[in-house]
């Protein structure tokens, strides 16, 4: 118990180098090494909410797979409760128990050779969570709490709707009665009163049972309804980092703000984010990664490279030019309103 | 909230949606009563000769007329459905098994074990089943049991080539990586997740291979190296047929409808099994 003040995941200037094939050469044996993941400094503390949230092929999924212990950092340390995760992974279920996961592709998570009942039993005679008389009615019970009938127990995913195998895979997680749930676009692509139902059943075992939340998701209303803090992530680095609300409502950094600007209602995908295209990860800009695309870009930009560090309480910010100190609009938020 | 029922739609009525499978199952069906019941369905014993009815055309005493020795040919089609269905079986048993368990190992082994397992699936392969049968029949000899464990072993190339493809793209499907985020062993991953997604395939290849095993086990019988006579075999029938084709063509018709029309029966029932229970051929839900 002496690791409960540790923070759940830390990750210190994690690097995730993939070899690719050089671009145009669709025969050749020559690789470049692609930055998935470029220099990520991140801390979740026990029972905390965290949003990742960026635009596809920033590196939320590969974040996650370092967090999971699934994919091991190329450099830099990622450590759960201050071991390195695949360590922790590799020395025993304890790990495996205590953190679940959340597929973004749900059904594909989902065997289609087991029914629901199995899927779901699996796990909890795992981790023996219950003794082997209660597991139907365990079974059941998670079923009711997602939503879904208990006669979904005899069925196969492939009878049951999008929706429903969504909240399938969440009843899965939530089997091992986790201390931390991850989770790649858990409610997206789903109708606004089922992402309503399961996104207030995260918040209330968050509340209920201080569950320790990482979320990605491409909605800042998600976002901010279920997560306190919030990390931007830009081409393989996390910009701006924070308390959500405080940094919604005054980014510090100008992708955050771009992001802000291009989703002015929450509830809604952001569709078109920023003019200009997303550099490929293979051909970064010199300099700060978001240059070319940058208002605020000034020479400076061009010439060294930002790193995650702190503006003011609680937040951080990856830019040589951070937009109006966030601490003074944060002030401006919280009295003078 | 109400569950969605595409699988079940329909069930019942498969044979109802599928005429020509309803059909064709009634055939393979007869067939195997037929093998099942040949004492007592046959008119004659299938090797009892009799020189005053050699070589007689069809008639009401002999439905598909004699041989030259005077054997019943009706009695003789009977018990050889008998002989194709048992080496059919069995055959396709053991190349089933045998290349579920190459291609599992092949397939979940990687680097080098998996590399001379394939070089053998290769070569062994490259050359057509009936080709390879004829080789092992050079070492084994002649009869039904070596018909059936050469052309048994002939099959265990496409098994396991089918396996082995069908282990590579479960393997990296996410519910395999899920069931390794639960911390589930690696053992009870391969029989619960992957076996599962394998054999079901599989089970499909059995029911078409079967009318190849049988086509393989004929030829052999019809190049005089498999079954020996006076096992009432088809293949055996239509080669001893042969000399008489042009004034008695009854002797080697009758034996090949029969064996055409089983062929045709089992890969159309082959083929309804997997268009009805192949999840890839339907759209998913
Ligand atoms: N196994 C891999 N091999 C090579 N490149 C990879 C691999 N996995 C991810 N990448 C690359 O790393 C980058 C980040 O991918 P990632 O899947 O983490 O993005 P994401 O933020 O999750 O995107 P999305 O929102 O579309 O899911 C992409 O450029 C992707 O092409
Ligand atoms: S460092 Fe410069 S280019 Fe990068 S975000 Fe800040 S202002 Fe824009
Ligand atoms: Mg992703």
């Amino acid at each position: 118990m002496q690791n409960a003040e540790r923070p759940v995941f830390e990750l210190v200037d994690v690097e995730k180098v993939f070899q690719v094939r050089k671009p145009g050469q669709r025969f050749g044996r020559q690789t470049v090494g692609l930055h998935a993941l470029d220099g990520v400094r991140l801390s979740v503390g026990q029972g905390a909410s965290l949003a990742l949230v960026g635009e596809s092929g920033s590196g939320k999924s590969t974040l996650l797979r370092v967090l999971l212990g699934l994919d091991a950092p190329t450099n830099g340390q990622a450590l759960y409760r201050g071991r390195a995760i695949r360590e922790a992974r590799a020395g025993g279920s304890d790990f495996a128990r205590d953190v679940a996961m959340v597929y973004q592709d749900a059904r594909g998570s989902l065997n289609p050779r087991m029914t629901i009942g199995a899927l779901l039993a699996e796990p909890l005679r795992r981790f023996a969570v219950v003794p082997e008389a209660q597991i139907g009615a365990r079974v059941e019970q998670l079923l009711t709490r997602v939503g879904l009938p208990a006669d979904a127990a005899a069925r196969y995913p492939a009878a049951l709707s999008g929706g429903q195998v969504r909240r399938v895979a969440i009843a899965r997680a939530l089997a091992s009665e986790p201390s931390v749930l991850v989770a790649d676009e858990a409610v997206s692509g789903l109708d606004v009163s089922t992402q309503a139902q399961l996104l207030s059943l995260l918040r209330r075992l968050q509340q209920e049972m201080g569950l320790t939340l990482v979320f990605i998701t491409h909605d800042l209303g998600v976002a901010s309804y279920l997560c306190e803090n919030i990390a931007i992530m830009y081409l393989g680095r996390i910009v701006e980092t924070g308390p959500t609300d405080a940094v919604l409502a005054a980014p510090a950094h100008p992708y955050t703000a771009a992001l802000r600007a291009a989703a002015p209602s929450f509830f809604q995908p952001i569709a078109e984010p920023l003019p200009g295209e997303i550099p490929s990860p293979l051909d970064l800009p010199a300099g700060c990664r978001f240059s070319g695309r940058c208002p605020r870009v000034q020479g400076d930009c061009h010439a060294s490279d930002p790193y995650l560090a702190r503006a003011g309480e609680g937040r951080s910010v990856a830019c040589l030019h951070p937009l109006a100190s966030p601490q003074a609009s944060a002030l401006a938020g919280t009295f003078q309103d | 909230m109400t569950l969605v029922e595409p699988a079940r739609r329909g069930a019942r009525s498969i044979f109802l949606r599928r005429p020509f499978f309803t059909l064709a199952l009634l055939v393979a069906v007869g067939y195997v009563l037929a093998a099942i019941f040949a004492p007592l369905v046959a008119p004659y014993d299938p090797v009892a000769q009799d020189f005053n009815a050699m070589m007689q055309a069809p008639s009401g005493a002999h439905l598909m007329g004699t041989d030259s020795y005077g054997q019943d040919i009706l009695s003789r089609v009977i018990f050889g459905a008998r002989y194709a269905l048992i080496i059919g079986f069995f055959a396709v048993a053991i190349g089933a098994i045998g290349g579920l368990i190459v291609g599992l190992a092949a397939g979940l082994s990687g680097g080098w074990v998996e590399w001379a397992l394939m070089r053998l699936i290769d070569s062994i392969l490259a050359l057509p089943s009936l080709i390879l049968a004829v080789a092992f029949i050079a070492i084994l000899g002649q009869g039904v049991d070596k018909v059936v464990i050469a052309v048994g072993l002939s099959m265990i190339g496409p098994f396991a080539r089918t396996v082995r493809a069908d282990v590579l793209q479960v393997r990296v499907q996410l519910f395999v990586e899920a069931a390794g985020l639960m911390a589930i062993p690696r053992a009870v991953i391969i029989w619960r997740h992957i076996l599962p997604n394998v054999i079901y395939p599989l089970a499909v290849q059995v029911t078409i291979r079967i009318s190849e095993a049988i086509l393989v086990s004929s030829s052999l019988s019809f190049l005089g190296i498999g079954v020996t006579p006076p096992t009432p075999d088809w293949g055996l029938m239509i080669a001893e047929g042969r000399a008489f084709v042009s004034f008695a063509a009854w002797m080697s018709a009758m034996p090949g409808f029969a064996l055409a029309l089983l062929l045709i029966a089992l890969s159309i029932v082959g083929d309804g099994i997997r268009e009805e229970f192949d999840p890839k051929l339907k759209g998913k839900a």
